[in-house]
């Protein structure tokens, strides 16, 4: 089962079939490093390790992200406005948590 | 390395006068600005998106009883302010006490991201719209006890705010820009702490940057100070959510 | 810790081989090698966009561009950012679909330090554009301030 997560997704309500739409994703997360330096609590990582991108029947963005991304992450892609639907985020956190939102896009 | 830095500064003490105050803005480096002003972009509006659903959750919502968040513009302008029972209140206190005693549900807590979600929602809502705190009458007692703090020199750096915010505003400190030290950017997201945090939060690192005592998140000493700052403040627009460094 | 394991990897280049993927990467050369895979990058038809100064290592941005048709039968697969001096070398790697239209992604990283930042990206004509940048950073990502 995906979870709710609060995410910012930035794009236009509309486009014409065809018109290349920017994304832009903003995810609330602390995207937590390993810790295991001397002196401090160790800490396991616990990141988003992946954000997949799914639009009309077909996976159309993926991104493999590492700790070196920030926290509450910041995402930025585009894609082919093809049919009007739903744009649906998912991500994948260690120890097996997944997150899901969708937007949807009317396409003319 | 801070002490060398502080002791680097010319000091001169000294309030700057509320003409001479700028927002806090215009001491953010280009990039910092233009992210502050961008909702797609700034990750402080994730709390604002967070906060706009907290208002309307519940049976008993914030909803129910003020309407859309909307209504709230004007509403972070006028903060901190003395309850008719003479507590002095800032924008966190005041959601706390609506969620307390007229919601009949326990406090989010400080620093809570519940907490710092509603009140950026809240203070988002009259972001741009000039602070005009009240000054006289009850508060008035309130903005001198806040005056003191400020002009009072404390730490081991035996340094006063003023001379950091007024003196040396728009100088570097450990490769910063000092500003005049307002807090209108409050709830903001400071890149260095990667979340969103309260101004008493900040205050609390500026105390310790100075190695002064750092009073508790919504101590009187800070709710007094942010009343004080905020009527430094006044005719200067709310920013918040900010961006900072 | 990033020089500890890179002095081992340099020790036991027999040992390292027989590491898993994720060990056998503990540095970006390693990383790099690893997706060229024999393949001889060109600096060509590729934009990255990072600030030469960062003012703080916990959020820089980057952005990259690949000019590229965007058909099926010529487009960018994959657009991998690569760290000199982080922990981890693979930062971040993008999958991308001709239906994304453009080669275009953005997104904020971490940075421990000053350093030089890899991006690489590939095509599904096997050919794989490469630009490389320098970015000093002020106060770096993995410092508790006050």
């Amino acid at each position: 089962m995906a979870n709710p997560i609060v995410a910012r997704i930035t794009l236009p309500d509309r486009a014409r079939r065809g018109e290349v739409i920017t994304i832009r994703v903003l995810v609330r997360h602390p995207m937590e490093r390993a810790i295991d330096a001397a002196g401090l609590t160790p800490l396991p990582r616990k990141i988003l390790h992946r954000m997949r991108v799914t639009y009309a029947d077909e996976e159309v963005f993926r991104a493999d992200l590492s700790q070196g991304i920030t926290a509450n992450p910041y995402i930025e892609f585009t894609t082919i406005a093809v049919e009007t639907g739903a744009i649906v985020f998912e991500w994948d956190e260690d120890g097996g948590a997944t997150y899901r939102r969708e937007v949807r896009l009317v396409v003319t | 390395m801070i002490h060398r830095a502080v002791a680097a500064l010319i000091l001169a003490a000294g309030v700057a006068a509320a003409s001479e105050l700028r927002p806090s803005r215009d001491f953010l480096s280009p990039e910092l600005r233009a992210l502050q002003d961008d909702p797609s972009r700034h990750p402080g509006w994730l709390w604002v998106e967070d906060g706009e659903a907290l208002w309307q959750r519940g049976e008993r919502s914030c909803q129910s009883c003020h309407g859309g968040i909307g209504s709230m513009a004007g509403v972070a302008t006028r903060y901190p302010a003395v309850a008719p029972d003479g507590a002095l209140l800032n924008l966190e206190g005041r959601i706390e006490r609506c969620r307390t005693q007229q919601q009949n549900e326990a406090p989010f807590g400080t620093e809570s991201d519940a907490l710092l979600s509603l009140t950026a929602a809240i203070a988002q809502s009259s972001r741009g719209l000039p602070m005009r705190v009240a000054t006289d009458g009850p508060a008035a007692s309130f903005i001198e006890q806040g005056r003191r703090f400020y002009e009072t020199r404390q730490g081991q750096l035996n340094l006063a705010c003023g001379q950091c915010h007024d003196e040396n505003a728009g100088r570097r400190l450990r490769g910063d820009v000092i500003s005049n030290g307002l807090g209108t950017g409050y709830p903001a997201y400071r890149l260095e702490w990667n979340t969103l945090g309260s101004l008493h939060r900040r205050l609390r690192a500026c105390s310790l940057g100075v190695r002064a005592t750092q009073f508790p998140l919504g101590s009187p000493e800070y709710l007094a100070l942010e009343l004080f700052l905020a009527s430094r403040a006044a005719g200067l627009p709310v920013e918040a959510p900010g961006l900072r460094r | 810790m990033t020089h500890a394991s890179r002095r081992a990897v340099l020790v036991l280049p027999i040992a390292a081989a027989a590491l898993p993927a994720a060990a056998a990467e503990d540095d970006m050369a390693t990383a790099e090698r690893a997706i060229l895979a024999g393949r001889t990058p060109v600096a060509t038809g590729i934009a990255f966009e990072m600030p030469p100064l960062s003012e703080n290592g916990n959020s820089v941005d980057v952005a990259v561009r690949i000019d590229s048709p965007m058909t099926p039968a010529d487009h960018v697969h994959a657009i991998h950012i690569l760290s000199e001096k982080n922990p981890v070398p693979r930062v971040v790697t993008f999958t991308l679909k001709p239906r994304a239209g453009r080669a275009e992604v953005a997104t904020r990283i971490r940075l421990a330090t000053s350093q030089q930042i890899i991006v690489l990206a590939e095509t599904s004509a096997g050919q794989v554009h490469r630009a490389a940048r320098e970015v000093i950073v002020v106060l770096g990502a993995c410092v508790e301030g006050g």
